[in-house]
């Protein structure tokens, strides 16, 4: 089962955390990259990035067809994603304790919608496509 | 045999069987959704047709009959339950309980910390207890779509989410089992609330509430909190014919007719109370347990251990600190070191109490006992303001007519 954990916090969180003096930061840092590691060895990492500030976001709508580009981010809120990491664990339990694990703030475990039976399919139509056609 | 006894018949073979039922019927097609689904139609055709039929000589095996034919036919309905249904065709079920009791994992799924504490409580007494949905909504006053949409939601995020069925092990359990005994104690005080007020109800909210404590503890039999809330629970329902006069109106503590308490529960919720005090890890059920003692053995309200009483809150402060305790200690201070040092602690708390009425109606009794009736008054209005319960508030306008 696969499940996204998003790294939240307020717009406030993410100032005091950016003001933080240098040792601080690093030492910030240095624990989540430990929760990275842990999970990476235990196999239960996929994947995570963390993600630059909402100054730097950009939203494309699509509206009747057509894209429009706006500056900022979609939700206009005092909460922001700053990261996110993708782990496969057995279920919720085990999803809810690595979320128990990060060193700080909120994590929001969202559970993914499984489209692997769907994968599947057209890969083995893919397959079989150019198989005839090869 | 008159209806309420057939009724209360019918509420304790529906405890007895539903968990045990709902348990069987989860580890056999692995689908909890399905599994509570049809266990509750299952009690529901049963409440259809037992009046008229009578209660079978074996409840659970009809239950079990009627819960699995059911469940054929849903799951024949979909080809995408070709593998469930071959499942359940080919699984021996039988009502009679198997050697380990699954009802634990049940109950823990049920309270699982991602469903919000509503759906947890409406979730355990349909699986567990053998509720209906519209006794559920009965009890606790809200309308039945709001239950049934609560039950919907929660049981598609334990699929969705895959909250597992299990019971959590190691340094897990003791949190959880947190959320598990409050579940049953927000039960047992909903009913209890209520009890003996003119309120029709099919089921005793607290009697099941007490009922799946005892269950718990019996599943669960090294947790000394498990028997702390038990013995709570066996405390406070031992004074419950005392709670109400003649006239259905709420009587408090210190008004009550201690004779009319139930003696032989006392000693018995007492030595509930020394099993848990026995394994050496107190908590704050045990605490609470404690304090109701205390008040069950005085022979009177006057000759009540405050000494002892307000040593327990401070424990209770140290484990579980919150507003409400606080104010309880404080009344408990005031047969003790008097009102004025308890109203001076009472105030302290207005700001995080402002909106429970029972903030309000404290401070009313000690504005009275420090000499201050107009303000106790003001401070009784504002309680009945805010109260919902309907015992509760006519004993509060009986005061304010004075």
């Amino acid at each position: 089962m696969k499940y996204v954990l998003m790294f939240v916090g307020s717009t406030e969180d993410q100032d005091s955390f950016e003001k933080l003096p240098k040792d601080q930061l690093a030492a910030a840092y240095e624990r989540a990259g430990k929760w990275f590691d842990e999970q990476a060895r235990a196999g239960r990492l996929i994947g995570g990035e963390e993600l630059q500030g909402p100054s730097s976001s950009t939203t494309v709508r699509i509206k009747n067809g057509k894209a429009i580009v706006t500056d900022g981010p979609y939700i206009e809120a005092k909460e922001i994603i700053g990261g996110f990491a993708i782990i496969e664990v057995k279920d919720l339990d085990e999803a809810l304790a690595v979320a128990k694990a990060w060193p700080a703030g909120a994590v929001e475990v969202r559970p993914v919608v499984d489209h692997s039976a769907e994968i599947e399919q057209s890969e083995a139509r893919r397959a079989s496509d150019s198989a005839k056609n090869g | 045999m008159n209806s309420t006894e057939f009724t209360g018949l019918i509420a304790a073979v529906f405890r007895e069987e539903t968990g045990r039922l709902t348990a069987a019927l989860v580890r056999a097609v692995g689908d909890f959704d399905l599994a509570e689904e049809v266990v509750q139609d299952s009690l529901v055709a049963a409440l259809e047709k037992w009046p008229e039929q009578g209660i079978p000589d074996k409840p659970g095996a009809w239950l079990m009959t009627t819960a699995r034919r059911r469940a054929i036919d849903i799951l024949r309905r979909d080809t995408r339950y070709r593998e469930k249904l071959a499942l359940l065709e080919r699984s021996a079920l039988t009502p009679e309980p198997s050697e380990a009791d699954d009802r634990l994992r049940l109950i823990f799924t049920c309270c699982h910390p991602a469903l919000s504490q509503e759906a947890q409580v409406a979730l355990t007494l349909r699986a567990v207890v053998g509720f209906t949905t519209a006794e559920i909504a009965s009890a606790f006053l809200v309308a039945e779509t709001t239950v049934a949409q609560r039950i919907v939601r929660a049981k598609r995020k334990i699929v969705d989410a895959h909250i597992p069925y299990r019971v959590p092990e190691g340094d897990e359990l003791a949190g959880r089992l947190g959320g598990v005994l409050s579940v049953l104690y927000l039960m047992f005080n909903e009913g209890y609330l209520s009890r003996g007020a003119q309120i029709a109800m099919r089921r005793d909210l607290a009697d099941d509430a007490l009922w799946l404590t005892r269950l718990v503890a019996t599943l669960m039999p090294d947790q000394p909190e498990v028997l702390g809330l038990l013995a709570l629970m066996k405390l406070n329902l031992a004074r419950s014919e005392a709670r109400f006069d003649a006239f259905g109106e709420m009587v408090l503590l210190p008004d009550q007719d201690r004779s009319l308490w139930d003696h032989a529960a006392i000693t018995d919720g007492i030595a509930t109370l020394d099993r848990a005090g026995a394994m050496r890890a107190s908590g704050p059920y045990q605490v609470q347990a404690a304090i109701a003692a205390l008040h069950a053995e005085a022979a009177s309200w006057a000759e009540t251990d405050w000494h002892q009483i307000v040593i327990l809150y401070d424990t209770l402060v140290r484990m579980a600190d919150s507003p409400v305790v606080r104010l309880n200690r404080a009344v408990a201070l005031s047969h003790f070191a008097g009102p004025e040092v308890a109203l001076g602690e009472v105030n302290d708390l207005a700001i995080s109490l402002s909106g429970y009425h029972l903030f309000h109606s404290t401070r009313a009794e000690l504005l009275d006992r420090v000499g201050e009736p107009v303000l106790a008054r003001e401070a009784r209005r504002r309680a009945l303001d805010l109260c919902q319960n309907p015992a509760e508030r006519s004993l509060l306008e009986r005061k304010l007519r004075g």
